[in-house]
């Protein structure tokens, strides 16, 4: 027999093991829930799956009783727009300090250090002062996003910038090219799909920003709701939205990816 | 005229000195090619003529003008690798020479002009016989279609001088052969003036018309910094006496192993 590390499942048992924790997870809850609500029907940390079921007709296809609003609409909308707003502004700084930073020494030697250092400072920390300067609306909420996810988006480009092989650089010069023209058909193409990979990994973080900032100043959204209803022990309303954002959040990292391979197909099929 | 001229070129980087006092004039339309072992100045002395880096001593000229003191389109280059740009189509790589000339602030072409660029670039990669692939990215070419891609984008910009570093290291004999082939067709057609640096003595004796040995004459095990590397067989190609090849292999491989023991 062929030893442990040599041996491969195949094309179903691959998905069958994948989906195997999942289903274990699910009986354990079931199995933990029932137990808890025999004893006290009234328990509202494991609800029975039944719950969720009303919890989701409620909040997603019902009009809240007070707004007349679909609330999982109305918070999925707020939220993605302010996820949306955020990690597209902060893309578009880190391209341009990114590109300036990685091409062109004299902004590098200018900038790089405040970028290092800006990085290194805790967005949650000055969450107050952004509440204290941009009041509770929408901007406080977005800067956050911003402050916490640039830097890292900036420093990851600089330095994808800097791995562009010098004999290319070189040899865009002997074409004729200027600086800014070295910086369009060069160091600009070269850096996109590498963009796209790096907002892609800081999406968790961004998540996590938007929640933070959600929870503790807004009306409407993912995480206010989950912060809302948590006073309540609404444990059928909060797993729910838990579950719905991590949807969201792969669905948007499956089509960043794909929206990558599809256009930048020499970056993702060349041997790295 | 003369296209390159050095008077007394020293490069040295501290108290290291890598090539010193070469002297030599170079005629349109030569050929030369550059062998050496690791470490004596060869590459440096392409950098040089490139532009990235500048002699610390002597003139170094380019059509009697000083050389301009950074890479411009008046040299082309062929590195070993990353010669072509992989986020480009061969198309596209040809035609970028053309249309970065024609338009300074976007680096693009449009309309007539691009079709006019996209006839030239054609007919480019016809002669190096890549009009089969024009619409590949470089990561789906073998080694050796991509360094045929290569000249041809440096080629469609008429440089004065062509540089080709190592351009064949990589490739397999036969391709090897294949392209030798092609850069002499390419030379004798268009008239070009090489200078093409090479590992192999024996392509550098089979291709050009010109061979240079940087060597150096004078080694100090203890300190190989010391004296630099200087040109120490000036050979027209294809009318030397026989032995001079041995001569030239067996001094190029002491300075090697004395400069390989070292490091």
């Amino acid at each position: 027999m062929k030893k442990l590390i040599n041996r491969q499942p195949g094309r179903v048992g691959a998905w069958a093991l994948g989906l195997l924790p999942f289903v274990l997870l699910l009986i354990v809850y079931m199995v933990a829930s029932d137990a808890r609500l025999t004893e006290n029907p009234n328990d509202k940390l494991l609800p029975a799956l039944g719950s969720f079921v009303d919890a989701i007709q409620r909040m997603a296809f019902e009009p809240s009783k007070r707004s007349g609003d679909y609330l999982l609409l109305n918070d999925t909308l707020a939220s993605l727009q302010r996820l949306g707003i955020g990690v597209a502004i902060s893309a578009l700084v880190a391209l341009v300090v990114g590109i300036g930073n990685g091409t062109i020494p004299y902004i590098r030697s200018t900038l790089s250090p405040l970028v290092t250092g800006l990085s290194l400072v805790p967005p949650m920390a000055i969450l107050p002062v952004l509440f204290i300067i941009f009041g509770l609306g929408e901007l406080a909420k977005v800067m956050l996003i911003i402050i916490g996810i640039t830097p890292f988006l900036i420093r990851d480009l600089q330095q994808r910038a800097l791995e562009i092989p010098e004999e290319q650089i070189i040899k865009l010069q002997t074409l004729g090219a200027n600086t800014w023209q070295i910086i369009t058909r060069l160091v600009w193409p070269q850096l996109m799909p590498r963009l796209i990979g790096a907002v892609r990994l800081s999406l968790g973080p961004a998540w996590l920003f938007l929640i933070a900032a959600e929870a503790i100043a807004a009306t409407e959204g993912l995480g206010y709701r989950i912060f809302l209803v948590r006073r309540y022990l609404a444990m059928d309303v909060i797993l729910p939205y838990v579950v719905w954002i991590t949807l969201l959040a792969f669905a948007i990292d499956f089509l960043l990816r794909r929206y990558s391979q599809w256009r930048y197909p020499w970056f993702h099929q060349q041997a790295h | 005229m003369a296209i390159i001229e050095m008077k007394n070129l020293w490069k040295e980087y501290g108290d290291q000195v890598v090539l010193e006092r070469l002297n030599a004039t170079v005629q349109e339309g030569e050929f030369v090619t550059i062998v050496g072992a690791s470490g004596c100045g060869k590459t440096s002395f392409l950098k040089l003529l490139l532009g990235t880096e500048q002699a610390s001593r002597g003139e170094l000229l380019l059509d009697g003008q000083p050389l301009p003191g950074e890479p411009d389109d008046s040299r082309g280059i062929v590195f070993q690798r990353y010669s072509v740009l992989n986020h480009l189509t061969a198309l596209e790589n040809v035609m970028l020479g053309g249309e970065l000339q024609h338009s300074p602030w976007l680096g693009f072409s449009f309309g007539k002009r691009r079709k006019q660029l996209q006839k030239d670039a054609l007919a480019m990669l016809e002669s190096v016989g890549l009009s089969h692939a024009v619409d590949k990215y470089p990561h789906e070419l073998s080694g050796g279609m991509q360094q045929r891609l290569a000249l041809a984008q440096a080629l469609i910009k008429k440089p004065r001088i062509l540089l080709l570093d190592e351009p064949f290291g990589a490739l397999d004999p036969g391709i090897r052969a294949d392209m030798h082939k092609l850069v002499l067709s390419l030379w004798k057609e268009q008239r070009l003036t090489v200078f093409m640096i090479t590992h192999d003595i024996n392509e550098g004796f089979y291709l050009g018309t010109r061979l240079w040995v940087f060597d150096k004459p004078r080694l100090d095990p203890q300190a190989p910094g010391a004296y630099g590397a200087r040109v120490t067989y000036d050979l027209p190609v294809g009318d030397c006496e026989s032995g001079t090849l041995t001569n030239i292999n067996r001094s190029v491989g002491n300075t090697s192993r004395v400069l390989h023991d070292i490091l």
